[in-house]
């Protein structure tokens, strides 16, 4: 008891319950499931959580085509969502930006999607693009455009695009307020400089905002690839991984896994394989984004 | 050839009008220095010239086109901005050369005219850095290497050494000056600085609040200040102005003294007037600039006194107002002591003290 009266103890005893509820909420949990992804735990038979197997899960995993599908899956929907809500987003911060009257308004206006939880939007888009009853179908053939239902959400290749649809519409709004708040950082001169310098709107676009932009991109980046890494809640309303697996990414099938059949070490397997790649994306993004600010500063 | 041509240039932004109908023609190669204080518009007027803000009546005119519809690229202009603009993420060489890439030059004429600017500003050794790694007055030779290379018609100058430390910008005001005497440009320079003005300028245009109140050469503008203005913002340290009443033919002050005025002066009995005098003309006797001119004698206690080596400032009172004297040749002098002061008569200035206006 003495070494708690000790001054140099303070700084222990005044994290202690930091450091407490740090270990029950984040370690042990952590711990835990790194133990299970070695083991053949079966939520069903609880002693299988003492048998250890080794790397056998990530074994299987490797060979597993339906896992590689989802991981494929999972990647070009985070590049296509990504690049999709880039785009997006930067013209409409372009534009927000160039609004002198309202632009407070129009800023809170466009964060709307962001606010709604997910699980609504999925069961929103599901309804809008129902191929019975839905509201896109409808319009169409109102129009006299389509003569036949389009299954949106059933067809193989129309699923997977009604979702990143979704996935756009929803988020495109994070894209648009951190380059939004990277124009708004934008130092006026050296675009005055080069537009004395000969350059018309385009060049100076490509040239001097672009470049200034690009730590924002990064930013962006990192938050949206971490966040479509983990997909799930959209998914699981719109079409739960389906039709045949067709929109099956890494989240859904690692429920599927885990709770349906019940295989919770192959399961939590997949996890630490999926968090490894959130990893390496990230660091990937960083390491843009390190680089793209270096050449920042001394403009003035 | 390209004379800049200002007339009845007005900038409004929405019902609040800063710039009143500016005149203005600057001649081909001409060095013309914009001065004034903050606020007064001659940022604005440079920014027109440039092409960055629009023009809310009246006309520019670059050679003989009129450009107020222009934008800025089409206006064969460089600029020089206060905070230099070098594009951050451009090694030198890139900044450099960015405008001439930008006019679809070839690489060797690049190469050409960026080693050429580089060369007469001394960045040779800089080409590959990146602006961030430069100090304030190699960030400002490159800003103005930007501006040479592509041979303008106008160079544009907005306060560009106002960021620099004072010795640095003591350096820099004699590199441009050296630089528009090697190339021959038409030059319109921004400051707010007079010492910048007088040493720079071929001509000088005081503006206040939105107006121009004197067009220029230096010893124009210094010698012949056509208001208590002009008068109080050229030289340093600046002219003592002292009101006054015109008795009998003289000025006589608040405390009684009465000053000769100048033969040519148009007063009238009775008129309110500000007695104008500069520093320099108000020294101890055996002390003045002028030892021959005609002198009014007047004995004055010494408040402070400045030493600046080569000169002293000598801070006194007269007229009820405090008034600074320089004592050229300096000995040293203690506040309190009573000196002899010579009043150089033939270079008073005389203004109506209503309207400030000259009236010699």
């Amino acid at each position: 008891m003495n070494f708690l009266r000790l001054p140099r103890a303070t700084p222990y005893l005044l994290l202690l319950p930091a450091i407490v509820v740090i270990l029950g909420v984040v370690l042990v949990p952590l711990v835990v499931s790194f133990w299970t992804s070695f083991t053949p735990y079966n939520l069903t038979k609880p002693a299988t959580l003492f048998q250890f197997v080794g790397l056998r899960n990530y074994e299987r995993l490797l060979g597993n085509a339906d896992f590689w599908w989802a991981f494929g899956r999972t990647i070009l929907f985070i590049t296509i969502a990504l690049n999709l809500e880039m785009v997006l987003g930067l013209g409409l911060a372009l534009l927000i930006n160039k609004v002198t009257w309202g632009q407070r308004t129009l800023r809170t206006i466009m964060m709307f999607p962001m606010m709604f939880s997910p699980i609504l939007v999925g069961f929103q888009f599901k309804y809008l693009f129902n191929d019975a009853v839905g509201l896109v179908n409808n319009a169409l053939f109102d129009l006299g455009i389509i003569q036949q239902p389009i299954p949106w959400l059933v067809d193989g290749s129309l699923a997977p695009l009604t979702i990143i649809l979704a996935e756009v519409w929803m988020s495109t709004s994070v894209f648009a307020i951190l380059l939004l708040a990277g124009l708004m950082a934008l130092p006026k001169e050296p675009i005055e400089a080069a537009k004395v310098d000969g350059c018309n709107p385009w060049q100076v676009f490509r040239h001097i905002t672009l470049p200034f932009l690009m730590p924002f991109v990064y930013i962006a980046m990192t938050i949206r690839s971490l966040d479509v890494a983990r997909a799930y809640d959209m998914v699981r309303i719109m079409t739960n991984g389906g039709p045949a697996g067709r929109t099956e990414l890494l989240w859904t099938l690692m429920t599927r896994t885990g709770y349906n059949n019940s295989q919770m070490g192959m399961a939590n397997a997949m996890g630490y394989v999926s968090i490894l790649t959130s990893i390496l994306f990230t660091y990937y993004f960083y390491r843009k984004l390190v680089s793209a600010r270096a050449f920042m500063g001394g403009a003035q | 050839m390209a004379e800049v041509r200002l007339e009845k240039v007005v900038k409004r932004y929405g019902k609040l009008e800063i710039v009143h109908g500016i005149d203005l023609a600057v001649a081909h190669n001409e060095f013309v220095v914009l001065v004034g204080p903050s606020g007064c518009g001659k940022s604005t007027t440079l920014r027109m010239i440039a092409g960055l803000e629009e023009i809310s009546g009246g006309t520019i005119r670059i050679g003989d086109r009129v450009v107020n519809e222009l934008p800025p690229r089409s206006r064969n202009i460089s600029m020089v901005f206060q905070s230099y603009a070098l594009y951050p993420h451009m090694s030198v060489r890139e900044n450099l050369g960015f405008g001439l890439k930008i006019a679809g030059q070839g690489e060797d004429e690049i190469k050409k005219r960026v080693d050429e600017a580089a060369e007469i500003l001394g960045l040779g050794e800089l080409l590959d850095r990146l602006p961030q790694h430069l100090s304030g007055g190699q960030r400002q030779r490159v800003a103005m290497g930007r501006a040479i290379v592509r041979h303008p018609d106008v160079f544009l100058f907005d306060e560009p050494l106002s960021n620099l430390d004072a010795k640095l910008r003591g350096q820099m005001r004699v590199e441009i000056k050296k630089l528009h005497q090697r190339v021959k440009t038409t030059v319109i320079y921004v400051t707010h600085d007079q010492v910048e003005a007088m040493t720079l300028a071929d001509r000088i245009v005081i503006m206040r609040d939105g107006h121009v109140e004197q067009v220029g050469t230096p010893s124009e503008v210094f010698e012949r200040p056509v208001n208590t203005f002009v008068a109080g913002f050229i030289g340093s340290p600046p002219m003592n102005l002292i009101e006054a009443v015109v008795t009998t033919g003289k000025a006589r002050l608040a405390d009684g003294i009465e000053v000769p005025l100048p033969p040519d002066a148009r007063v009238s009995e009775g008129l309110p007037i500000v007695l104008g005098f500069r520093p320099e003309s108000f020294a101890p006797r055996g002390h003045s600039l002028h030892a021959d001119a005609r002198a009014l004698s007047l004995s004055r206690t010494v408040v402070i006194a400045e030493p600046l080596g080569t000169e002293t400032i000598l801070f006194t009172t007269l007229g009820g107002k405090d008034v600074q004297g320089k004592m050229l040749a300096p000995r040293p002098v203690s506040p309190g002591e009573q000196l002899e002061f010579t009043l150089d008569l033939d270079r008073l200035h005389v203004f109506d003290h209503a309207s400030g206006v000259t009236l010699r």
